[in-house]
């Protein structure tokens, strides 16, 4: 049994196919997530100053995405931009590197669609829980607005926001896996591959489950870490 | 969007909300009791049990449920033992059952989770009180912190539930036709992408909201300043 592992693993190269696509799996993550966030900061700011239209059109989008399935979110983006993408790249010549870098694209744009919908909840709860009293402080200090912003309400949100963000980061890296259902080749697509040529589902399911444990167990350390480092010169609770 | 398109399509969704909403009761059926006695566990004096609960949560919130679903359908069947067993092998050969499975185990380490915080936060003293008083631990378990961990854990518990509804969509992806399934099928059957996309968010969103309203209740009735 071991014997026949080693074989698998490493001598036919499975072991580096399923290694290979935990770093695309990552790359989709980090990408997903910062893409998530960067987008979501103005979106939730929109959304607590509470300017009319914006506030609700924000509102409707975070909760239409996270009421729905991530796998339905990603039908959505992959079979509603196929056909149009496929026409640009052809007129543009570039019909291979589409065909190629496609499902990436797509993938990261989905990931980045889901987690920031709940990003945005976690900024919107965040700059509500800035204490009321230091913004007043600021305001009878006459703190100009972009400096109050800056230096007051957006330093203590992002420190309110840490753990909320590692619960979306942790989730986003799992739903990197439902990228695979449209053949992006990402962990969970190399492990369906190896485990239908080699026959061992069993086998490569569990690794990539280790896989994705490990990526979920390592992030949680160093968030960990980072928060200790943020709280510094905070009480606990 | 077309009244036709929408015809044609909400019978197909109908029946796949049929069985989104079989799955997600046996999730709530089963996970809910089975995510309770994971809790009690974890919160157990004994270091054996205690941390073999803690283990299984671990590993089924750090894994996504797709692994999960894909190692109970895909993976088990490869084993002899299993196949050989016809108890096992009816949970996990048809795919109904393993997206059952699944879905149970998944959400009972994340309810665990939910009703580990609720009982580590009673107040020493209730529980000091009631061995005080005499109670043996089972008593004071069922009258003392069953009771108070429920009404603490209930709000954590409704969002839950609107995430066993959401997972259930992943059945699509070992055959079991429920909304997520008959949407996909629908978009590439229509072409209508967006529209189709819509009416199954409609679908979600109602079942949602019907979860959460119906645990509100549940939480205001069980509310002790009414």
């Amino acid at each position: 049994m071991s014997f026949d592992l080693w074989v698998l693993l490493v001598e036919r190269g499975w072991g580096f196919a399923l290694l290979r696509g935990a770093t695309v799996t990552l790359a989709v993550g980090l990408l997903g997530m910062l893409a998530g966030v960067i987008v979501a900061v103005p979106l939730a700011l929109l959304r607590w100053r509470r300017l009319p239209i914006f506030s609700q059109a924000v509102d409707g989008y975070s909760i239409l995405v996270r009421g729905v399935p991530g796998l339905l979110v990603i039908y959505l983006l992959f079979f509603g931009s196929i056909e149009w993408v496929q026409r640009l790249a052809t007129a543009f010549g570039y019909q291979n590197s589409a065909d190629s870098a496609y499902p990436f694209v797509i993938g990261v744009v989905a990931i980045a669609a889901i987690s920031c919908a709940y990003s945005i909840e976690v900024f919107r709860g965040a700059l509500d829980a800035v204490p009321v009293g230091l913004l007043e402080a600021a305001k009878s200090l006459a703190l100009p607005t972009h400096v109050t912003f800056f230096r007051v309400t957006l330093p203590i949100a992002l420190r309110l926001a840490l753990g909320g963000l590692n619960n979306v980061w942790q989730m986003t890296i799992k739903d990197t896996s439902l990228v695979s259902v449209v053949g992006m080749q990402e962990l969970m697509r190399s492990a369906a591959i190896a485990a239908g040529i080699t026959r061992s589902p069993l086998l490569f399911y569990c690794a990539a489950a280790g896989m994705f444990f490990a990526l979920t167990a390592i992030s949680q350390t160093l968030f960990s870490h980072t928060e200790r480092l943020f709280n510094r010169g905070f009480s606990r609770g | 969007m077309e009244l036709d398109l929408v015809t044609y399509a909400v019978p197909f969704l109908l029946v796949g909300a049929k069985t989104t909403l079989l799955i997600s009761v046996f999730g709530v059926a089963l996970g809910l009791p089975f995510g309770i006695a994971l809790a009690v566990i974890r919160t157990s004096r004994n270091r054996i049990l205690s941390r073999s609960a803690d283990i299984y949560c671990a590993v089924f919130r750090g894994t996504p449920m797709l692994v999960q679903i894909f190692v109970i359908y895909y993976g088990l069947g490869q084993l002899s033992a299993i196949r050989s067993n016809p108890v096992i092998w009816w949970i996990v050969g048809d795919s109904l059952h393993a997206a059952i499975l699944a879905v149970v185990l998944n959400t009972g380490a994340y309810t665990a989770e939910i009703f580990r915080t609720a009982l580590l936060s009673l107040p020493r003293g209730l529980v000091e009180a009631s061995q005080a008083c005499g109670m043996s631990v089972w008593a004071t378990f069922r009258h003392v912190k069953f009771p108070l961990a429920v009404r603490q854990a209930l709000p954590a518990y409704s969002s839950e539930v609107a995430i066993i509804v959401k997972e259930s969509s992943l059945a699509s992806t070992i055959t079991v036709l429920e909304i997520t399934g008959y949407a996909k099928r629908l978009m590439s059957e229509t072409f209508a992408i967006m529209d189709i996309f819509i009416i199954t968010s409609a679908f979600y969103l109602m079942m949602n909201v019907i979860s959460l309203i119906s645990l509100k209740l549940i939480e205001r009735k069980l509310s002790f300043d009414k």
